[in-house]
């Protein structure tokens, strides 16, 4: 009953932000030929790092590459999700219009954590798709149930660690008002999540694992497709990917008690 | 008299803005931070040992990047987000009509906003030290000059281009995500992630003939003392700003020529 009015909302939230995003069209186009090049100068600078070595932290080229798939296709899930409707709390905030959205009959972290949507973020994850696929080939992987179902769980778990570190962010927007830099400083820092963590220094190293679980988000999952991956570490993924999304909701409930309205 | 005039504009511009700048303090910090994905890509490049491979020392690789770091927090530019809020707001009515172009006001905030930056720039430098205290040096004057001079002009480069990008305002609303697409290959061929001597042959034989290797890679590397002909520099960065220079107040003229105020 109650799952079905979410759903039936969410139709509604598709329909609206689709209908409103169709309006700039160039727009999606150009965001296209920034992913597609985004890609591309990636994969340049993987080549590089490549050029005069055959192994870069222990990963071959090939595998490395599977990495930056999965990199892609959780740039692409951010920026159709989680980067239009976390922006729009800190509008929310400092407009004083989280009013309307608490007043609502809905849950509210529902509400503004799936608003909106950017479709050029589709095209982007189509894209890192067509690579993955292109990995599994020169990588000779053979796919097979078990294999899938691990993969498809551990990339939902770094999903909800990525969700959870972007809502955590536009939730301090509560007290700080102004979060676009902390947006900031979280996109240069999940720009690590494109190279194996076994190629940086051992501090980075545990930094990336324990402060800002980066380590967890793409290296786990490429892990598991090819195969590398033990099982304590898929359970430490999926526990910490409860812990994150469990804390992220506490935090929102907690933040709202302070928030105080705009100009009121 | 009218210089006498102009003095005063700027300088009352600048004073303006730098008070505006200081009230976002914490704001500037996190940006700064932001910035520190060369340091990251320094720790990728000596943990693995890929600058034997290019002749060049752990050291001088380490001042690379920490001249990179430097060059671009100071040349970091964002006349577009500023220019596209303000046009789709109507702001730029009221500019257009008082005697100084607005880019006058964008240009004086980013100077601004420079000034706010540095001592945070200088406490990152620090600690950047203090893990790397080999890579300690002191340039000599003359280069210090030539290479502030340098990662002056290589802002104005970037300013320019991306005022020209924001004139495009006036016909399509949203001259950010063209931003984001030009932003691409500033990252991957600006040698902010790597520097331009390590990249293929058969970059390197046109790279030198577009603007972006003299956006950070020539300044880093004068300022870090690493090879690089400076002449060369110089002359193409100043040949930029004299070809983009009236290319932009050509878009200008024609663009508000086409400005219609919104919302009236």
């Amino acid at each position: 009953m109650n799952l079905r009015k979410y759903l039936k909302v969410y139709k509604k939230f598709l329909h609206t932000s689709l209908a409103s995003e169709l309006e700039y069209k160039t727009n999606i186009l150009v965001d296209l030929i920034t992913a597609i090049l985004s890609l591309v100068g990636s994969i340049f600078l993987l080549s590089i790092f490549f050029q005069n070595s055959g192994y870069i932290g222990g990963w071959k080229f090939e595998q490395a590459l599977i990495i930056q798939a999965i990199y892609t296709i959780l740039n692409g899930i951010t920026n159709t999700w989680f980067n239009p409707n976390l922006t729009e709390i800190v509008k929310h905030i400092r407009e004083g219009t989280l009013d309307f959205v608490l007043l609502k009959p809905i849950d509210s972290q529902f509400f503004i954590s799936l608003k909106k949507i950017n479709p050029s973020g589709f095209l982007e994850i189509m894209l890192g798709f067509l690579l993955l696929l292109f990995c599994i080939r020169i990588n000779q992987l053979n796919l097979n149930l078990s294999f899938l179902s691990l993969s498809l769980i551990t990339i939902s778990c770094s999903i909800c660690i990525l969700y959870s570190l972007w809502f955590f962010i536009s939730t301090t927007t509560i007290w700080f008002v102004k979060t676009w830099n902390a947006i900031e400083v979280l996109r240069s820092f999940l720009y690590i999540g494109r190279f194996p963590l076994s190629s940086f220094s051992f501090s980075l190293r545990i930094f990336f694992s324990v402060f800002i679980p980066i380590a967890f988000i793409t290296t786990i999952p490429s892990e598991v497709f090819l195969g590398l991956s033990v099982f304590w570490k898929i359970l430490l993924e999926i526990i910490v990917a409860t812990i994150f999304l469990i804390n992220s909701r506490k935090f929102w409930l907690f933040a709202l008690k302070f928030y105080s309205s705009a100009s009121s | 008299m009218i210089s006498n005039l102009i003095k005063r504009k700027i300088f009352t511009l600048l004073q303006v803005q730098y008070s505006n700048m200081l009230e976002y303090r914490v704001e500037i910090a996190l940006w700064a931070i932001s910035g520190i994905i060369p340091f990251f890509m320094l720790n990728i490049w000596t943990n693995n040992n890929l600058n034997e491979s290019i002749n060049i020392s752990n050291t001088m690789l380490s001042r690379y990047f920490l001249c990179a770091f430097f060059v671009r927090q100071f040349s970091v530019v964002w006349v577009v987000f500023s220019f596209e809020e303000d046009s789709l707001m109507g702001k730029v009515s009221p500019y257009l009509i008082q005697p100084l172009n607005p880019f006058f006001r964008y240009f004086a905030q980013h100077l601004a906003e420079q000034i706010t930056r540095f001592p945070f720039a200088l406490i990152i430098a620090f600690f950047f030290f203090i893990f790397n205290p080999e890579s300690i040096w002191i340039p000599n004057l003359g280069i210090l000059l030539l290479s502030i001079v340098s990662t002056f002009l290589s802002f104005l480069i970037q300013f320019l281009i991306q005022s020209i990008v924001a004139c495009l305002c006036f016909w399509t609303e949203k001259a950010s995500s063209i931003e984001r697409l030009l932003f691409i290959p500033t990252l991957f061929l600006s040698g902010l992630l790597a520097p331009v001597v390590s990249f293929p042959a058969y970059v390197k034989s046109w790279i030198y003939l577009t603007p972006f290797p003299y956006l950070i890679d020539f300044p880093a590397n004068l300022l870090s003392g690493n090879e690089t002909n400076i002449s060369r520099g110089l002359i193409m960065q100043i040949l930029w700003i004299l070809i983009l220079f009236p290319l932009f107040k050509k878009i200008w003229s024609e663009g508000t020529k086409k400005y219609t105020a919104m919302g009236s």
